[in-house]
């Protein structure tokens, strides 16, 4: 039985309230990087392969191989830095020791305590700001599958392992501990995303696990000073599972120190299944690493000319995508509310067709309320949208020379055929104008057949007006604008 | 007794025997004691010298920013990447089962 997010918000809420807690939430993201091939080696880099056809003895960790960093991973991973205003030093990498069959080297490549991206920051779309620590290189691990006749992991007989996946190059952003609640922490990641994305570096599907969530969370009382001892939970996938383990996780930890118990620091994992987190180990068992550097690899310094040639290379960040759209909107009155329609336009990649039919000189209010609600449902059509068509069908609905209805079955007929001419669309859907002229023409007509509901309408029978709506409509076959017959009908009151 | 000037405890070596999942014997725990304290000893001698002015060194080589262009090269055979495996199944590794994941 699942409650309706809303209440499970509030009940987290109202429970912190009640028991005088706080939460500490700081997430670590891994996101795979778009490169053509993984981090050390030359094998493709590619999800959705057959099982152990992507490898080679770099990437199998076979004895004598070497490997070589891949440069456009490092231009990707530079791209992220810039893009959460983080610091781009020089970095070296090193080995994480560890003992899984995922991991074929028995080590993990990665960086420590010099990594290439530092102390960066991400503004979130409430104003409010969640410190980055860290964005570092490493690379993924294999893929286990738990194999069993029963189909039930805890009664797995073998584990079966797919390198394909093994050193496709990953950054693992660490925030600091700066949220404070699971709405916090889905906002942050849903805007970290999308500014990753925008770079061009990952294309952040958590779906297909190319963007993964770990989440640190620790509890303490309001008025303590220090922070109360941190659980991680592992590999959450969706947002959904993120919200609900932190929220499982807060109460679970409260409770615990409520009724005497301590909080034992250990990793967690989350069962979608049963809406709880689990204990996966505890840190004294698996939290011993012993990084060193890694000797098969040498320093990376980037510089400043690379770095700078990467910024100028790079597409512009979502921040000033959204200000561009901004500023095109700026003679608008209704621009505060349109802030999440601006999001939504730059996230779905809209903006550059937006800027172009705008440029032309169609309303940018209507221009983006068609792009983010009717276009929205074709987005790969809409961003191959003819700007100069767009444009026109946009001026005709600004100039009430067809109605929103009218605009809005033109569109979606634009975006199956591109290559129809606004023209050519409008007569084959048999769409008639209905201007000023054409819509007091008939709104005269019906005065005329109609002098009794006129006269209640003179009277100040407002409800009268659907009723000429209606009339008006099947007059024109659903073709007139119900706005501009208002419009018309309370100039012929005041003229009567 | 060496133990006295050990650069290593046993409880140490037992730690790191653990984290590489490997079973020791007391015989062996004391042999591989000293023969760790002896490596740890050696390496130690370089504490003996003034070092003061030498910055960190990451790496032996006087080398930086090695790369390799991001262009795909063929990968090995599945045939021959099971080939070394103890035991496969469908074109896969396979190994002893492992509850966390």
């Amino acid at each position: 039985m699942e409650m309706p997010a809303n209440t499970v918000k509030n009940d987290i809420e109202d429970f912190l309230k009640d028991t005088g807690f706080e939460a500490t939430i700081g997430l670590e993201v891994h996101c795979e990087l778009k490169t053509a091939t993984k981090l050390w080696c030359s094998c493709k880099n590619s999800f959705g392969n057959e099982p152990n056809t992507l490898v080679c003895p770099v990437c199998l960790g076979l004895p004598g191989s070497l490997p070589v960093l891949n440069k456009r991973a490092v231009e990707y991973a530079i791209r992220i830095g810039l893009a959460l205003n983080c610091t781009v030093q020089n970095s070296i990498f090193h080995r994480k020791n560890y003992f899984y069959p995922d991991m074929p080297k028995d080590f993990q490549i990665s960086q420590y305590d010099i990594p290439i991206n530092a102390d960066g920051y991400v503004t979130l779309p409430d104003g409010g700001s969640v410190g980055i620590v860290r964005a570092h290189i490493e690379e993924d691990t294999g893929k286990s599958t738990h194999f069993s006749a029963s189909g039930r992991i805890h009664e797995s007989s073998a584990t079966l392992i797919d390198y394909n996946r093994a050193g496709i190059p990953l950054v693992e952003i660490v925030s600091a501990p700066d949220i404070t609640s699971s709405e916090m922490a889905k906002a942050y990641v849903t805007e970290l995303r999308n500014i990753i994305v925008a770079t061009g570096a990952t294309d952040g599907k958590m779906e297909e696990g190319s963007m993964r969530v770990d989440a640190n969370v620790s509890v303490k009382r309001i008025q303590d000073s220090e922070l109360g001892t941190r659980c991680e939970i592992k590999n959450l996938n969706s947002l959904r599972s993120l919200g609900k383990a932190i929220n499982y996780e807060i109460k679970r930890q409260v409770d615990n120190i409520l009724s005497g118990q301590k909080v034992v620091q250990q990793t967690r994992h989350f069962n979608e299944d049963l809406n709880q987190t689990v204990t996966l180990r505890t840190k004294e068992e698996a939290e011993d690493y012993r990084y060193f550097p890694e000797p098969d690899l040498v320093p990376l310094n980037p510089g400043a000319a690379w770095i700078e040639q990467i910024k100028a290379e790079m597409p512009p960040l979502l921040i000033e995508r959204r200000r561009m759209v901004q500023d095109l909107m700026r003679e608008t009155q209704e621009i505060d509310q349109l802030q999440s329609a601006i999001a939504i336009l730059v996230d779905l990649n809209l903006d550059s067709v937006f800027k172009q039919t705008v440029g032309i000189g169609a309303n940018p209010t209507i221009a983006l309320k068609r792009l983010t609600n009717e276009a929205a449902n074709a987005v790969e059509a809409a961003r191959n949208l003819n700007p100069e068509q767009f444009a026109k069908l946009i001026q005709l609905e600004t100039d009430n020379k067809i109605s929103t209805t009218q605009s809005k079955t033109i569109l979606s007929k634009m975006l199956e055929n591109p290559d129809k001419t606004l023209d050519i669309l409008i007569s084959e859907l048999n769409i008639v104008s209905f201007g000023e002229a054409e819509t007091t023409a008939l709104v005269e007509q019906l005065i005329k057949d109609k002098p009794d509901e006129f006269e209640r309408f003179k009277q100040g029978d407002d409800k009268v007006t659907q009723f000429f709506i209606g009339q008006i409509m099947r007059l024109s076959k659903g073709q007139a604008n119900g706005k501009l017959v208002t419009e018309i009908l309370m100039k012929k009151r005041n003229q009567f | 007794m060496t133990q006295d000037k050990s650069f290593i405890s046993k409880e140490q070596v037992l730690h790191v025997a653990a984290l590489a999942k490997l079973n020791l014997s007391d015989q062996e725990v004391t042999k591989f004691t000293a023969q760790l304290s002896d490596i740890l000893g050696y390496a130690n001698e370089l504490s003996e010298l003034e070092l003061k002015d030498v910055s960190p060194t990451a790496h032996p080589i006087e080398l930086e920013n090695v790369f390799r262009d991001d262009t795909v090269l063929k990968s090995i055979d599945n045939s021959k990447v099971i080939q070394n495996a103890p035991e496969s199944l469908n074109s896969q590794f396979k190994v002893p089962p492992i509850l966390d994941d």
